[in-house]
């Protein structure tokens, strides 16, 4: 809040809060408000350690120390303290009885290590600043006087706002950029500090290392070089509590100052140390095969699409990204060349993707960096320098320019038009002004002023700005998006869901009504999930898509079938102390081959062919409703008997699938894996085309339910939804067709037997067919395999309902009819009726 | 081997008496009073001793039925000279009135005696489990979607949806999201393999609206419901894998004060009438300008901002949820489409379907969400959507 306070009057009676709100309405992300400190109360003071005891009869060593704190405080006291890392004269932080330390950790005069401490010395995360707690807070002489209140001195108290800045904010991330946007939001005036600093007045002496840009993507690069640089100075207190506050660690004195001045006015800067550059510093391509040990200790293999510095030998850095090991300052380091560049955000950013990973730097150039602020920066760090290391400045090169201003041509109206909000040309003129663009009216044709056609000339540090869209945005956001009217749009008549959205929720519905409760998990499959099923190699469902980068070895596929994910939910379920489970998912499911096919461009809409191959790289895509269960079906209780889940039951599931399509499906014996080879249904639709199986049901094998570890008797269903609904399209409107016939029913019975392998639906089939058109029903209502039936036979009965349309059959009529569907089944499948003799 | 039959038996009309049409002068016994009398009294008498519903109705053909004195004393009336028929007519008319009231008064009375001790006896205790046959229930989720596709429908709006495996070109590129553009690393994206084939799980379901803009039938007015996947490790307010519900509109003359219509709307219909959105400027490179949309929270409508004793969970005291994102669509998208972004403009908004699940409804830990545990569903009664 002070940085800010330094560029823009604020109110002193403005909260952090109010604050927080301002930067929220003009589009930034406040994450947090905190007040170092704020949790700190009574004396945190300044004092000068005039004495040390070494104290050595304990497990650890420990000092007790005469500490001034000044006469108004107390003078000296004696305070014990664990810490090594100060000696005689440093100036510390002192707490004296009465203070209260963050997390209410009052300090009393107590006795301890034999000694009584009249206070205690205070680390940085003592004190709620840092995670510093390696030795107390060594302060510099410079910083303070001894009896200061140690508050302000350490920068407590002073609120500090964490804002996150979406990316096409980049001039935002800096203390300019931020208090630039606040004087914006209050209507204030902006001390813009590049202003404050005289960079035209530039050090013209052609010593020191000359900088050559071989590069297009590096538009300016300013080589300062410095001799005399005290690499040993300690930075000063005020700098470090920005840095912290800023988010950085504090490290040596010139990488402090290349931060403070990034976060300072947003230009990321880089120190070599100068005895290790050879001749020449450069922005230039790396060749093949070229390696970089940057700062993290990663040794990194070059792209020749990467952009880097370099001096007439070797690699030193990557461009905007990260300095190399072999040019690190260190402590010894006398001579330093201070770069500051100006390069290409893609640059920047390609090179964070392919090497994978970003930092302070390159966070900003991806951005956008303002193309101005280069050689102010590399100004404002020499002046930093200067003062807190003594350096040197022995020449500066300078290659490359800042460009040309960006230019919009737009009009008042395509600029507030699409914001909801109306506005005169003056009033949009007004508002670009205050974001710093200059306009300039276009003249006609006679060289008379256009109503509102007018030239937006883009400020340096706003290089997002490129379109009038973009104009819209800033004027919406100085307005605000709170004054945009609500105003609900008028649509033309709409549709309904379409047949297959209407499919999907009715087979939610139906199986939910058939016992089944819905699950969703996810999306990736366990190689290993198929593992016991050995599907064949022409299986559709052994052709697996597989993800590249995914969260878990162990997870790597997209799922084929959604059976493996349901067998987890039942174990699950059951490991949860359920003994019965029935569960279904709805999902889509992917098998196949993924083709490469480059993208192509996106100023104009692609070619219908060129979308077509972009199509076919993907792969085939199946939604599918899939069903698992185990253990009872109906409960046993005050009625009676209960049963279990039962192969029947996941047959039924699927065919009423069918029928909530419109479609009519059959069950014909199936082997197929997961499925008991004896138990396994397929489910067939009859089409003019010939027939077509839409999903398989049945008891699964027992080999894969031992394989999941799951009960006995595990039954599912898996059926293609995609396909249903391409059935269900393909029918007519469904016909109730002729008035119903309400003369008197007939009904009849007969039990057939046949040999076992024989079909109930093929017997059944047999019998409609022979019956004729006023067999109004057939009904199978027993199957009895016994001792009164031959072995190897079973015995069908069927309920048979006759009825003619307009008048009662006699029984004659229906003796007869009866007798040829008995005939024909007899043709067909072999059946005998039963009890006669054969 | 039971063979079932049920024919129609027909009455035989034939065999049925006529009335008499032969005039006997003689007098006709059965019509004496005291022979009418005598037969009420009889009837009179049975009816009070039936004891039972049973017993009434043996009763009721003896004494009412067509064999009984009174029923065929009626029958003979038709037979007497006219001068005795009215006098006749009136007494036995009389008589039978008496008997048919005393019947049924019997057998109210009877239905009462029924029902008040024969009924209590077959009394059952209807409180025992009735459910028997297994009891399914929809996923939140998917309740939850339907409900949002609903309210789209209802503005007139299509449901649009597409591939969950996409090209990137659908995903990005179209999106004006270049190959280098910072914001393609703010989205953690999987893809398919071979990894430089360009094949990826869509980040978001906006591939949908670049789809149904290429088709050029316009103006357009959608909403794109389905599955998104984003390299995010899982924990309990994190999933790899999310729904997102986002709206599309192209038309003539749009304007953000459209996306804030669209928005108020959606959000009163889902929330509660009255609730309100709000727009913040925000950045996506797919639309310009770009805004967050903050719902209105639904449980305090504000009153817990600067109120410590009424603390809001579910806005944090903070009077407003964050939402989802918003904005114009870009023109440069339209362009990629083949849309003049002159002629038409386009708004678009999106926001996560489990995290409404999460604010709305109350769940706390979205594994609980993708784990199957049958819980999750049944226990969430469809009703409070």
């Amino acid at each position: 809040m002070s940085w800010l306070r330094e560029y823009v009057d604020i109110p002193a009676s403005t909260p952090a809060r109010d604050i927080a709100a301002l930067f929220i309405s003009m589009g930034f992300e406040v994450e947090s408000i905190e007040t170092p400190g704020s949790d700190v109360s009574g004396s945190l003071v300044i004092g000068k350690v005039m004495a040390i005891e070494e104290l050595t009869e304990f497990k650890k060593p420990i000092r007790f120390c005469q500490v001034d704190v000044g006469l108004e405080h107390g003078g000296i006291r004696g305070i014990v303290c664990g810490a090594r890392n100060f000696t005689v004269g440093d100036v510390v932080v002192a707490a004296i009885p009465g203070a209260v330390l963050p997390g209410n950790f009052a300090i009393v005069a107590r006795e301890t290590y034999g000694k009584i401490s009249d206070g205690m010395l205070c680390s940085e995360r003592e004190l709620g600043l840092g995670d510093d707690h390696a030795g107390i807070i060594v302060l510099s002489t410079a910083d303070a006087e001894i009896g200061d209140i140690a508050i302000p001195v350490l920068g407590l108290g002073d609120p500090v706002l964490d804002i996150a800045v979406n990316p096409d904010r980049g001039y935002a991330m800096s203390a300019r950029g931020l208090a630039r946007e606040l004087a914006l939001a209050m209507n204030l005036p902006f001390r813009d500090p590049a202003f404050a600093i005289d960079s035209s007045n530039a050090f013209t002496s052609e010593g020191g290392v000359p900088a050559q840009i071989h590069d297009t993507r590096c538009s300016r690069l300013v080589a300062t070089s410095m001799s005399d640089v005290d690499c040993t100075a300690s930075t000063p207190r005020w700098m470090r509590n920005r840095l912290i506050a800023g988010g950085l660690r504090p490290v040596s004195v010139v990488v402090d100052i290349t931060n403070y001045v990034m976060l300072e006015l947003g230009q990321p800067l880089h120190a070599y140390d100068a005895q290790q550059v050879a001749g020449v510093l450069v922005a230039r391509a790396p060749n093949a095969g070229e390696v970089l040990e940057t700062l993290d200790h990663q040794k990194r293999t070059l792209d020749i699409d990467d952009l880097v510095i370099a001096d007439q030998e070797r690699v030193l850095g990557l461009a905007g990204v990260m300095g190399g090991v072999n040019s690190e300052i260190s402590a010894a380091t006398r001579s330093v060349i201070l770069e500051a560049a100006h390069f290409e955000g893609s640059a920047v950013a390609g090179m964070c993707r392919r090497h994978g990973f970003s930092t302070e730097a390159s966070r900003r150039f991806e951005r956008g960096v303002d193309p101005a602020i280069t050689k102010i920066a590399a100004e404002r760090a020499w002046q930093l320098l200067s003062d807190l290391t003594g350096a040197r400045r022995t020449g500066q090169s300078d290659a490359g320019s800042i460009g040309q201003p960006h230019r919009i041509q737009a009009t008042s109206d395509g600029i507030t038009g699409r914001s909801g909000l109306s506005a005169t040309p003056s009033e949009v003129v007004d508002v670009l002004s205050r974001i710093g663009c200059m306009t300039e009216l276009l003249q006609d044709a006679d060289d008379l002023p256009t109503d509102g056609t007018f030239d937006v000339i883009i400020p340096s540090w706003r290089p997002d700005l490129q379109a009038e869209c973009d104009l819209t945005e800033e004027f919406a956001r100085i307005v605000g998006y709170d004054s945009i009217p609500s105003i609900f749009p008028v649509v033309p008549a709409g549709a309904a869901l379409t047949s297959m959205q209407k499919l999907r929720r009715g087979c939610d519905l139906m199986l939910t009504d058939l016992g089944w409760v819905q699950v969703m998990t996810s999306p990736f499959m366990d190689a290993g999930a198929l593992t016991s099923w050995q599907l064949s190699q022409e299986d559709s469902r052994a052709r697996l898509v597989r993800v590249a980068n995914p969260m878990s070895d162990e997870n790597p596929f997209m799922r084929s079938t959604l059976l493996p994910s349901l067998f987890a939910v039942l174990e699950r379920n059951r490991g949860r102390g359920f003994d019965s489970a029935a569960v279904f998912e709805r999902s889509a499911t992917h098998q196949g081959r993924v083709a490469s096919v480059a993208s192509p461009p996106t100023h104009a809409r692609p070619d219908v062919s060129v979308l077509a191959t972009l199509d076919d790289a993907l792969p085939t895509e199946i939604v599918v409703a899939s069903g698992a269960a185990f253990g009872e079906h109906t409960c046993a209780g005050v009625f009676g008997k209960g049963r279990n889940w039962q192969w029947s039951d996941a047959v039924d599931a699927a065919l009423s699938l069918c029928r909530v399509a419109g479609v009519s499906a059959s069950a014909t014996a199936a082997s197929l894996s997961p499925w008991h080879p004896g138990r396994c249904a397929s489910i067939v639709v009859t089409t003019q085309r010939g027939d077509v199986v839409v999903g398989h049901a049945g008891e699964i094998h027992p080999r894969v339910t031992e394989s999941f570890g799951g009960p006995a008797g595990v039954v599912a269903f898996e059926v293609d939804v995609d396909a249903l609904a391409a059935l269900a399209a393909e029918q007519p409107w469904p016909s109730v067709g002729e008035p119903l016939p309400t003369s008197a029913v007939v009904k009849e019975a007969v039990a057939l037997v046949v040999p076992s392998s024989v079909p109930a639906s093929a017997v059944q089939k047999a019998l409609r067919d022979g019956c004729g058109p006023m067999l109004e029903e057939v009904r199978l209502f027993d199957r009895y395999v016994g001792e009164q039936v031959p072995s190897g036979h079973v015995s069908l009965a069927f309920d048979l309902r006759f009825r003619h349309p307009e008048r009662t059959l006699t029984d004659e009529e229906v003796a007869q009819m009866r007798a040829e569907g008995i005939a024909n089944a007899t043709r067909i499948t072999g059946a005998l009726l039963r009890g006669a003799s054969s | 081997m039971p063979v079932r039959s049920n024919q129609f038996t027909r009455l035989d009309l034939g065999a049925m008496s006529g009335p008499n049409t032969n005039y006997d002068p003689v007098e006709v016994a059965v019509l004496r009073p005291a022979a009418v009398e005598a037969a009420v009294n009889d009837a009179v008498a049975a009816i009070s001793a039936a004891a039972t519903l049973d017993d009434l109705k043996q009763v009721r053909l003896a004494h009412a039925g067509d064999k009984a004195p009174l029923s065929l004393a009626n029958r003979e009336i038709g037979a007497l000279p006219p001068a005795a028929k009215a006098d006749a007519g009136a007494r036995v008319g009389r008589a039978r009135a008496v008997v048919k009231s005393a019947l049924d008064e019997r057998e109210a009375q009877l239905l009462i005696e029924r029902d008040s001790a024969i009924l209590v006896e077959q009394a059952v205790d209807v409180t025992v489990p009735v459910q028997r046959r297994p009891v399914g229930a929809q996923h939140p989720l998917s309740l939850l979607m339907a409900h949002i596709e609903d309210i789209f429908l209802a503005m007139g709006w299509r449901i649009a949806e597409g591939p969950e495996i996409e090209h990137e070109w659908f995903n990005f590129d179209a999106l004006n999201l270049p190959a280098n553009h910072p914001a393609r690393s703010m989205q953690d994206t999987f893809f398919i393999e071979p990894a430089d084939a360009g094949v990826l799980l869509r980040t978001h379901t906006s591939p949908i609206q670049i789809r149904e803009m290429l088709k050029g039938e316009l103006p357009l007015y959608i909403a794109c419901p389905g599955r998104v996947f984003r390299s995010d490790e899982l924990d309990a307010t994190h999933l790899p894998f999310f729904h997102q519900i986002e709206g599309l509109a192209v038309d003539r003359g749009l304007t953000m004060a459209h996306l804030k219509g669209a928005l108020d709307h959606f959000a009163a219909a889902m929330f509660g009438d009255g609730l309100t959105t709000r727009l913040r400027p925000s950045f996506f490179p797919f639309t310009e300008p770009s805004a967050e949309v903050d719902l209105q929270c639904f449980v305090c409508r504000g009153a817990s901002v600067d109120n410590p004793q009424s603390f809001c969970r579910t806005c944090k005291s903070e009077g407003w949820i964050e939402w989802g994102g918003a904005g114009m669509v870009h023109p440069n998208v339209l362009r990629a489409c083949g849309i003049d972004p002159d002629s038409y403009s386009g708004f678009a908004f999106g926001m996560g379907i489990e995290r409404a699940l999460m604010f709305r409804n109350g769940v706390r830990d979205l594994r609980d969400v993708i784990e199957g545990d049958m819980r999750f569903s049944t226990n969430f009664l469809g009703g409070v959507l």
